[in-house]
């Protein structure tokens, strides 16, 4: 990917139409440069998402709708409403702390798990309301496979790991949880390095192995997202290189949401790009078009390396 | 930011040096004198004991003093020990455990958490002859020929009573008391070593979609077997030594049962009663009982330390 130019040309009135509109500045239908936002949040304001119409076209997997998220009283996700794309890899990009891993926790409801969480307004997957008080969340998170920053396979063997969601399942039948175990390790590029050493144990690979191990274990579930939360950030430059191939392999048949905090892996892998900043979206839209001609001077000095 | 540094004169310098090697020299001092009070404990019992040890201590039960080939051995109260212990474990592990496990995994949401854990560690402190004299009050008086007028009133009870023909001591009731120890000590360090096991396996196994229990059961449990395991051992250790708790429960008998629905016999007790008593033969034998004793705690210790040493090895190894 080239560098992100420095004077982007500006192109106002066709793309710059956001589609949750919540400013209640002059910044809807007016020129989105104009609307300091930095200055807005400090002021404790809204800040309207500037949401390229490239989007529109997508059809979406998960819908945030105004989603907030409260640590106790402390708040770390304002107003975000954003449309995943089915089928294409979504990168999360933004300075630590901006609220990245926070709002890809909240998708499959990890946030559960941490006490004093309090949410408003929705996600909705597949016309399920994520966060709706009937829902089965267990059933949910089976199709909301997620990889984590460390990789963390079980101190079980290679087989174990893979078919653990299995097991889940009920799934007892020894060849059929070895057809989907190769089935997996196959998909994550693992298959020739562990195929006779299965039963070895799995703490004792690599860590850019025990991370496709991770990878592998999480479509065993036969889920339809795949959330990454940082996967390379532990990983060396060989191991980063060969999950970002495996990504684009998975994504026809996934949708791939990932949380980066590194833009060359988000301008290279990535389809769509979302800049988060202090726990607001600010700028959402195709890698190209936010990388060579963000419409937002924050995202541009974001990108350039000005800030974060 | 610094001015002319200080200079501290030879003299001052070599004053302090001094304290710095007299602490040291105290600190090794003390040192030496509890190991060679404890070495001097340890070789007096040695020579006492040992030579008293023989094949018969473990073979022969009992004999009166007086009779021939007295005083015998302490087969009996070897094997009473041994099945006190697994009668206390089987009730005692498992309810240890499962405590454990409630303090580590599901206490955080509920304000059972710090009471029960609270709780836990001081009965951990508990002075064992209140567990005994707990276990006489509750589990042996109550089926004593003088009170079970009131056990005949319900089915259950009087079921109960008809378990105990003998009357009142038996070695349910001191197997109880021991499990009474061992389920406080249980609980604790099982939830401590859950509390090692890494939150990312957790995460890992949620996010997974699957149920707390089998997180619990399949992942986290599993991944902490060497050392619940090792806490395991330091319970049975533990109360391998108790005395008090089997006074007054168990109460001790010089025949071989090996049903518990009787005065029940154990190492510890016997050593009690044969130190106590007036025959120097027997006195004799409380001796060598003494070292079995410390024999017994001294190799499971030696094993859980071991194990733990080798445990670490392996981790070290696989990262």
């Amino acid at each position: 990917m080239t560098r992100p130019q420095l004077q982007p040309k500006i192109n106002m009135s066709t793309d710059a139409q956001p589609t949750h509109a919540i400013s209640d500045s002059a910044a809807s239908g007016g020129d989105p440069r104009q609307f300091n936002r930095l200055q807005a949040i400090a002021r404790g304001q809204a800040v309207p998402i500037e949401t390229h119409s490239a989007i529109a076209g997508e059809q979406p997997v998960i819908s945030v709708d105004h989603f907030n998220l409260f640590y106790g009283s402390k708040q770390a996700l304002f107003d975000v409403s954003m449309d995943i794309p089915r089928g294409k890899v979504t990168s999360l990009i933004g300075p630590s702390g901006c609220g990245k891993s926070t709002l890809i926790r909240s998708v499959n409801r990890l946030n559960d798990l941490i006490d004093n969480v309090n949410i408003t307004g929705s996600m909705r997957y597949r016309d399920v309301d994520i966060y709706g008080k009937l829902v089965n969340v267990i059933e949910l998170r089976k199709s909301l496979g997620m990889v984590f920053q460390k990789p963390n396979p079980f101190p079980m063997s290679i087989f174990e790991n893979v078919v653990y969601p299995l097991r889940i399942e009920g799934i007892r039948n020894r060849s059929k949880l070895e057809e989907i175990c190769e089935k997996s390790l196959r998909g994550a590029a693992l298959w020739d390095e562990v195929k006779d050493r299965l039963d070895e144990n799995a703490l004792g690979m690599s860590g850019g192995q025990q991370q496709r191990l991770c990878i592998a274990r999480a479509v065993a579930a036969d889920p339809e997202v795949l959330l990454m939360d940082e996967p390379c950030s532990a990983l060396d430059p060989i191991a980063t290189s060969k999950i970002e191939d495996l990504i684009q392999e998975l994504k026809g048949e996934y949708s791939i949401l990932i949380v980066t905090h590194n833009m060359q892996q988000a301008s290279r892998a990535s389809d769509y790009t979302a800049f988060m900043y202090l726990g607001r979206l600010i700028e959402y839209g195709p890698t190209i078009d936010v990388f060579t001609n963000p419409h937002l001077k924050e995202t541009e000095d974001y990108i350039t390396g000005r800030f974060g | 930011m610094s001015a002319a540094r200080k200079r501290i004169s030879p003299a001052y310098q070599n004053y302090l040096n001094t304290k710095s090697t007299v602490f040291k020299g105290l600190c090794i001092a003390f040192t030496a004198a509890i190991l060679a009070v404890l070495a001097f404990v340890t070789f007096y019992l040695l020579q006492k004991g040992f030579t008293h040890i023989s094949l018969s201590f473990f073979t022969e039960l009992p004999i009166p003093p007086g009779m021939e080939n007295a005083p015998g051995g302490m087969k009996n109260a070897l094997i009473g020990t041994i099945i006190l212990i697994a009668l206390a474990g089987v009730v005692g592990i498992p309810l240890g455990m499962l405590a454990g496990i409630y303090l580590s995994e599901y206490s955080s949401n509920s304000w059972l958490g710090a009471p029960t854990r609270f709780i836990s560690d001081v009965l951990t402190g508990v002075p064992s002859i209140v567990v005994g004299i707990l276990g006489y009050e509750l589990l042996v008086a109550p089926i004593s020929a003088n009170i079970s007028y009131w056990m005949q009133f319900t089915w259950l009870t009087r079921k109960l009573l008809h378990l105990f023909p003998n009357g009142t001591f038996n070695g349910y009731a001191g197997a109880a008391a021991l499990a009474f120890i061992m389920i406080p000590i249980v609980a604790r360090t099982t939830e401590e070593m859950l509390r090692l096991v890494p939150h990312s396996y957790r995460e890992a196994s949620i996010a997974l979609g699957a149920t707390k229990a089998r997180t619990i059961l399949k992942v986290v449990v599993p991944a902490a077997t060497g050392s619940l395991v090792t806490g395991i051992m330091l319970s049975i250790a533990r109360i391998a030594g108790e005395t008090a708790p089997l006074l007054f429960t168990a109460l001790g008998s010089r025949l071989l049962t090996l049903d518990p629905a009787n005065p029940f016999p154990s190492l510890t007790v016997q050593v009690f009663t044969y130190a106590t008593g007036p025959f120097k033969e027997e006195q004799e034998l409380a001796w060598a009982g003494m070292l079995i004793l410390i024999g017994l705690v001294f190799i499971l210790n030696l094993v859980v330390r071991l194990t733990i040493h080798s445990m670490q090895r392996n981790k070290l190894a696989r990262a």
